[in-house]
């Protein structure tokens, strides 16, 4: 049985699925039911003086039937007291005290501001306090949330008040709202951040409501940008965590890695990308707390089959592999082959390589039956059918030995800089 | 004779044996329609297939994948004119077609996983939620001079009457029967066509334009082809086959014995199904969809005891193997490998038949083991298949039509022997289906308008 306790910049937690600082973490019933269900900790949904909050306040992508492949809020921060949620904060540590505990916090962006309610949450015994730099709507326009998560130089200038008036972590969460995540983080490490979470909401608009013809989701005839999250927003998530992972500027900080994570695996790549822990909030909100229960029962599954005891034995373990385009083997050769005892016939992979690519899968029709085949010499291996094919296994990519080394951009002789230089 | 199978001296045939409440269910729609929220899910199951085979198995040719992309992005009427401009009774082959012999056979994902897109139930939605709107989308030509006369006001005759409205032509419709639709109307299973849809179809079919009814009148009696050529530019005979073929047994007249698809026909026009006489123990002779459909309903009306007897095994019936667990889940049994011999009868009606055993002989041929057995049977229906009355289209015509084995011989383009007439459907060799008649009212729509247009 694998171990899944972490250590994260020394909060402890017995696995690392935390609930993400958002609507599911706003209260004590809602996190008590979160820990009974078996979330290794939680981020408190973000504290500050209270706002008032709109109806409506979500909005959802549902794709192909799948309800939520994208969500959106137009919420802000708490709607409630400071000083009832941290009560409730120190009532729910003092029951639940092996869980990870850990307070969001968005004040304005005053020294004295973030001075006065450090103390007070350092008051409660939280383990530790999450800078809300991220959030894209409502707050940004008050010059708070991703209105400082954009500028490096505020980002570094309230972490370091934080570290000056606090001995807890202090956790940066980051807007993905920018050109190039690495450098609010290498602003975080220069105020001395513990640790980064990524990535808060994308901004977005969601959708259109074509018939009042105003964005969703709907306030009264308006609409307004929301903070978009859940599955379809992982890629960017995994990219930007990739980004910090290898970055050396941002080495020593821990990342708690956020954005569309719904199972185990999607957990397993977070951390193979780099994080240290995940936090989540969709799936919770799609599903109910009960999800916790296959993530933390299928991470240690896949743990023991690959014999992985601990999290650090695959922790951080693709991030080496994540290279810059230039470091790619020019060399490599992959062609697509199809088995056509599982083929289908529905032809996609040669309609789409037809359209859209190579022209390289022809559609023949041997005795009246339909047959696809793949023609090796237009073949330039990009994956396109293997991933438009609708049966798995079907169609593979196979490595063809073409006897070349490993060649990067910078010495391939097809480099227009290595051209020149040869005409020299 | 004697016990459970001794041969009743009296038939029990009663009406009334089941409650309302019983036949309102019994008769409900047998594949309930999918929901706004189904829909769109079983349409992304569609895999758009490139070159797909459910379009090479449609008779129609309806491009499948396109109007279920289409149901997938709400796009109902774009849906709904995909099917309607291949195939006008669209909404009919939804519920009547063997799907699971043609398009969700050819289906990809049967052969992946033995699960097809639900094709049939999609098709429904679309055109279902289309006729909700009531817009008749379809415009006709400016009109021609010319006169085409139908006869037959079934799937053939009124799919070829809409297509040649929709070009500009008078078109008009002659039926033996008091109501148009043809097996639409009278010969589909009541529980696959509920709520008068076979009318509402066709009053779709006839808002186009153009179409004028002449029911009551058979071709024979009130009509004659020589005269329809006479006095019309050009003639498609879609007559069907009215005709039933005879079991040629001993006891074939007795009381009780009958063809199916007239009781068939009565269940459909039924008021009140609970008027309806049904026998305590039926037997069906027979192996096609008719078997079936006369056996479940029969069944569901409240008989007790319903088999099936047919000559050979479930592989050789004509009934689709969905068809055949449609009976056996309904309650009715299959007898296979058996022939009627002899119907017995008491006091001049049947009170059960014989039957010997079969066995497959030399080269496939059926051969009687001479063993018997004998099932008592209240009523008897015979569903061993249909016939062309040919009479009435040679009678009164100097030039003889071609009709060979019982079908109209016609060419490619659904020409008869006779100039000017054409043919198509049941009357003619082919699949017998009502999607085959559909496409043959297409095609001879198109070729009487060349025909007209030389």
């Amino acid at each position: 049985m694998a171990d899944l306790r972490t250590d994260f910049v020394g909060i402890k937690s017995p696995n690392p699925f935390w609930l993400a600082s958002a609507p599911p973490t706003d209260k004590y019933y809602n996190v008590e039911r979160a820990f009974k269900a078996g979330w290794g900790g939680v981020v408190w949904k973000t504290v500050g003086e209270p706002i008032v909050n709109v109806t409506s306040r979500y909005g959802a992508v549902e794709h192909n039937g799948s309800r939520m492949a994208g969500f959106t809020n137009i919420e802000l921060i708490s709607d409630r007291p400071i000083d009832v949620n941290l009560r409730e904060v120190k009532q729910i540590k003092r029951e639940w005290p092996d869980r990870a505990l850990v307070v969001s916090l968005m004040v304005p962006c005053d020294e004295e501001s973030w001075k006065t309610i450090l103390a007070d949450v350092e008051d409660t015994g939280a383990d530790g306090i999450e800078l809300n730099f991220g959030c894209p709507h409502g707050m940004s326009e008050r010059g708070m949330g991703s209105a400082v998560g954009q500028v490096p130089d505020y980002v570094e200038m309230v972490t370091a008040w934080c570290k000056k008036h606090t001995r807890m972590p202090v956790i940066v969460k980051l807007t993905p709202n920018i050109t190039d995540i690495r450098y609010p983080a290498r602003a975080a490490r220069k105020g001395n951040a513990d640790a980064v979470s990524l990535i808060n909401t994308l901004a977005s608009v969601i959708g259109i409501d074509l018939d009042t013809m105003a964005p969703l989701p709907l306030v009264n005839g308006k609409g307004t940008h929301g903070g978009y999250c859940g599955p379809a927003v992982k890629p960017v998530a995994l990219r930007m965590v990739g980004d910090l992972a290898r970055d050396p500027e941002c080495r020593g900080m821990g990342i708690s890695g956020i954005g569309g994570i719904s199972t185990w695996r999607d957990a397993a790549e977070y951390l193979a990308i780099g994080a240290d822990n995940v936090q989540v909030c969709t799936a919770a909100m799609h599903r109910g707390f009960k999800i916790v229960e296959d993530m933390i029962d299928g991470l240690s599954n896949w743990m023991d089959g690959k014999g992985y005891r601990t999290l650090s034995d695959f922790q951080g373990a693709a991030v080496r592999n994540y290279v810059e385009w230039g470091e790619l083997d020019m060399n490599y050769e992959i062609v697509a082959r199809i088995d056509q005892e599982l083929c289908i016939k529905c032809g996609l992979c040669h309609v789409t390589c037809e359209d859209t690519s190579h022209q390289s899968i022809a559609a023949l029709r041997v005795g009246g039956e339909r047959r696809y085949e793949v023609i090796d010499e237009e073949c330039v291996g990009c994956n396109l059918c293997m991933y438009v094919c609708p049966v798995d296994g079907c169609i593979t990519m196979e490595p063809v030995d073409n006897g070349k080394p490993y060649v990067v951009w910078a010495d391939d002789p097809r480099n227009p800089a290595n051209r020149v230089q040869a005409a020299e | 004779m004697t016990g459970e199978n001794a041969l009743p001296a009296q038939p029990d045939i009663a009406a009334g044996r089941l409650s309302q409440a019983e036949y309102a269910h019994n008769f409900d729609d047998i594949k309930p329609p999918l929901t706004p929220q189904q829909a769109p899910i079983d349409a992304s199951r569609c895999y758009f297939c490139y070159d797909a085979p459910c379009i090479e198995a449609c008779p129609t040719g309806i491009d499948i994948p396109s109007f279920i992309r289409k149901i997938a992005s709400d796009n109902i009427r774009g849906a709904a004119m995909d099917i309607l401009g291949a195939n006008i009774f669209g909404g009919a082959c939804a519920r009547v077609c063997p799907v699971e012999e043609l398009c969700e056979e050819a289906c990809v994902r049967t052969a992946q996983e033995g699960k097809p897109v639900n094709i049939g139930l999609l098709q429904r939605y679309a055109t279902d939620r289309f006729f909700e709107r009531g817009e008749q989308p379809f415009e006709r030509a400016a009109p021609t001079d010319k006169r085409v006369a139908v006869v037959g006001a079934g799937p053939a005759g009124m799919s070829c009457a809409h297509g040649l409205a929709r070009l500009g032509h008078e078109i008009t419709v002659h039926d033996a029967r008091a109501k148009a639709g043809g097996l639409n109307e009278y010969g589909i299973a009541a529980y696959k066509v509920i709520d008068d849809f076979a009318q509402q179809e066709l009053d779709f079919i006839l808002a186009v334009g153009g179409i004028a009814l002449e029911l009551n009148r058979a071709l024979g009696a009130d009509l004659s082809l020589a005269g329809l050529r006479r006095d019309y530019d050009a003639v498609f005979l879609a007559t069907g086959q009215a005709g039933v073929k005879a079991l040629e047994i001993e006891g074939e007249t007795l009381e009780g014995v009958r063809p199916a698809i007239d009781y068939i026909a009565e269940l459909r026009q039924a008021e009140d199904l609970a008027t309806l006489p049904v026998g305590r123990k039926v037997v069906v002779i027979g192996g096609g969809n008719t078997a079936i459909d006369i056996a479940v309903q029969t069944k569901r009306l409240g008989a007790e005891d319903v088999t099936i007897c047919y000559r050979r095994g479930p592989e050789e019936m004509g009934a689709t193997w969905h068809e055949q667990e449609v009976a056996q889940t309904s309650g009715v049994g299959i007898k296979h490998w058996v022939r009627p011999v002899r119907l017995h009868g008491a006091n001049g009606h049947v009170s059960g038949i014989e039957l010997e055993y079969t066995e497959p002989g030399d080269g496939g041929r059926l051969t009687g083991t001479g063993d018997t057995t004998t099932l008592p049977a209240d009523t008897v229906f015979t569903a061993i298949g249909q016939i062309l009355i040919a009479d009435p289209l040679i009678d009164g015509s100097s030039e003889p039509l071609d009709i060979r084995e019982g079908r109209i011989v016609v060419d490619e383009a659904l020409q008869t022997s006779l100039p000017g007439v054409f043919a198509g459907g049941d009357c003619i060799a082919g699949l017998d289906l009502t999607v085959q008649a559909v496409e043959d009212g297409k095609t001879a729509a198109r070729s009487i308008h060349r025909y007209l247009t030389r």
